[in-house]
């Protein structure tokens, strides 16, 4: 079965997401600078397409886990940006009360349910996710969101064996931005393509441009609803590339500026903008008024934030069992 | 139904699964061989349970501990309540990650939204000849972990009970089942009556020495008991059942009435739970103590597999009784 090409619509609500991750990535980028909050940030600049084609083929009951380099992931799955940036300048008023931070955050509501600071450890705990889901005949499907990196962690090849087996209904999307960390990926990495992994697994195993936001919305449409339909879990490998390095602050010495210049010269949030405008789909004033819209909520947050208290000390108690320990 | 006068552990586990899995449909048997395909457990304890559920509450999974408590985690996190089988406790060290850095911590990192009521079943203990990977006791890396609580019974009935109140729980408990004594009987437990997480047990009461263990070793701790009071020395035997929470009320109390104290586990003593008890004893009963606070664990190496290695590493009833006599020079 081939998936249709998207309307118009979802079209349009992809690039909303897309320009929602760049939006708030930019200003992310700019209060850090400022200095105004203090945070582990790893900018998803330049990834923006890829949970944003997947997220719209996902409803709110449908799970994710992303890892520490997701902020693009819990926004496209629509995580209110007030708790996200609270969370992420950890006050109270954020989606974990400010005791997870940037690389743990969870917000059931939206199905972001775990958020791992491991690399490798999305796939193992998503594939519980769907084990639940499965067990009660539910049809919702989990996603596990990861890197090229770990593929070649352990984790990695015991959940997809385990999840073939039990034909669980997952999807696997792994965001290949040729950088695991510092090292390039043909220096770490035995396989072209990690969408290759997928035959050892005996699961459908997709290479797409991950920039691409029609490509990539068709192949998780498909792994979507194959996984709806109980016919077992997918690999989808996303080509990108990350603009900003590993860790904000990262001087990216072991990149190639070529390669990165050539990236970025090919940006595919003003590429999908204007190829939305061009073909019709979408007018520069929609456009630009949803840009704007975007703009004041991310005002609204940032001013959230900043005026929300932090935790209490007491919380350093709290959430450990869930009886209070004092030890 | 009831149970014969006297059940051994793989028994009183097998039914504590069973009263659970009939109770709640959200409890869930994962792990390597657990199935009746595969006889249900090396040891037999879940022989029967798929059988009975069914194979999609009771599942044989492949050997890939990271995946059996991912698995188990994320089922968790949604409501469901699975027992996770890592058949010996040395497996444990290849989930460590899904165990201590998710299990343990996601209810604290995402600030009580979510949390992970499951049970995480593994067997240990040195004397059937398993060497150096087969029979540690890890307890102490566990108990030093915030968010996931440790559970170790020394009878049948005990670990029955414990393993209700360890289904039901709403955090990780790892629960640990000593090998050796599986197949030994003991009174049977009446069925359906929990046993408290976090309390100990007083086994036998004493004025004045306090013997304080878990798992296997409390068996040693009342065997020379019986023989000291034949001479008149009185012994406290204190079964903590549940390692992490600590019971620390019930063994203050006991050493603050007899005034000495000897800890002993099988795991190596150097950093492990009995240095832990030691410490606070110390801190709250400084002052009336009426002799130094003994440890005895095992010797501070690997398990080793010869035969004669094997009996001297483990704790012997005669190092007990000296660890007992030296509290009170």
């Amino acid at each position: 079965m081939t998936a249709a090409i998207p309307d118009g619509e979802i079209l349009v609500g992809i690039y909303r997401r897309m320009t929602r991750i760049k939006q708030n990535d930019e200003r992310f980028r700019a209060v850090l600078k400022s200095g105004k909050l203090v945070m582990p940030y790893y900018s998803p600049r330049g990834q923006e397409v890829i949970p944003s084609a997947v997220s719209a083929c996902l409803d709110d009951e449908d799970y994710i886990c992303t890892i520490y380099r997701g902020v693009h992931d819990m926004i496209a799955k629509g995580i209110p940006l007030n708790d996200l940036w609270a969370e992420f300048g950890g006050r109270a008023t954020g989606t974990c009360k400010g005791k997870g931070g940037p690389m743990h955050v969870t917000h059931p509501g939206t199905g972001v349910m775990v958020t791992t600071g491991i690399v490798g450890s999305s796939m193992p705990i998503a594939n519980g996710l769907a084990l639940a889901a499965q067990i009660r005949g539910e049809k919702r499907v989990s996603v596990a969101y990861f890197g090229d990196g770990a593929s070649n962690i352990g984790a990695f090849h015991e959940a997809l064996n385990m999840a073939s087996v039990w034909k669980l209904p997952v999807i696997f999307v792994c965001q290949n931005n040729g950088y695991g960390e510092h090292t390039k990926y043909a220096n770490s990495t035995a396989v072209a393509n990690i969408a290759q992994r997928a035959a050892s697994y005996s699961m459908p195993g997709i290479t797409v441009d991950g920039n691409d936001p029609v490509a990539t919305y068709l192949a998780a449409r498909e792994a979507v609803d194959r996984a709806r339909q109980g016919l077992g879990p997918s690999l989808i490998e996303a080509k990108t590339f990350r603009f900003h390095g590993h860790v904000f602050g990262d001087a990216d010495a072991y990149m190639d500026k070529g390669e990165k210049d050539a990236w970025m010269a090919k940006d595919p949030v003003p590429l999908f903008r204007n190829w939305l405008i061009k073909t019709g789909l979408a007018s520069e004033d929609q456009l630009a008024t949803l840009e704007a819209a975007i703009e004041l909520e991310i005002d609204e947050a940032v001013e959230f934030t900043l005026n929300s208290p932090y935790p209490d000390l007491a919380e350093l108690h709290r959430d450990i069992y869930k009886d209070e320990v004092n030890v | 139904m009831n149970l014969p006068a006297k059940i051994n552990t793989i028994q009183a586990i097998n039914q504590a699964l069973d009263d659970a899995m009939a109770a709640d449909v959200n409890v869930i048997v994962l792990g390597e061989d657990v199935g009746d395909r595969e006889e249900g457990g090396i040891v037999g304890v879940t022989r029967g349970l798929s059988s009975k559920y069914g194979d999609a509450r009771v599942r044989s999974t492949p050997i890939s501990e990271q995946a059996i408590i991912g698995a188990a985690i994320g089922a968790a996190i949604v409501g469901m309540r699975p027992v996770a089988e890592i058949m010996l406790m040395n497996f444990t060290t290849v989930a460590m990650d899904m165990i201590v850095n998710h299990a343990a911590k996601l209810r604290f990192m995402s600030g009580g939204q979510t949390h992970v009521p499951m049970v995480i079943r593994t067997m240990t203990g040195a004397g059937f000849g398993t060497g150096g990977q087969h029979a540690d006791y890890l307890e102490a890396w566990f108990a030093h972990t915030a968010g996931i609580k440790v559970v170790a019974p020394s009878s049948p009935a005990d670990a029955y009970g414990l393993m209700l109140s360890a289904i039901e729980d709403d955090d990780p408990v790892l629960f640990i089942e000593n090998m050796p004594t599986y197949w030994t009987p003991g009174p049977a437990p009446e069925r359906g009556v929990k046993i408290p997480l976090g309390k100990a047990s007083i086994l036998r009461e004493g004025t004045d020495v306090t013997l304080i263990s878990y798992s296997r070793r409390v068996l040693d701790c009342c065997a020379v008991a019986e023989k000291l009071a034949a001479e008149g020395i009185s012994a406290e035997v204190i079964d903590l059942r549940t390692i992490s929470p600590l019971d620390t009320e019930t063994f203050l109390a006991s050493v603050a009435k007899t005034g000495r104290a000897v800890i002993v586990h099988e795991a190596v003593k150097p950093f492990g739970v009995g240095a832990e008890i030691a410490s606070l004893i110390y801190e709250s009963l400084y002052g009336q103590l009426k002799g130094p606070v003994q440890r005895v664990g095992s010797n501070y190496a690997p398990v080793p597999f010869s035969k004669p290695l094997e009996d001297a590493h483990v704790p012997s009833l005669e190092q007990i009784e000296v660890a007992v006599r030296a509290t009170f020079k």
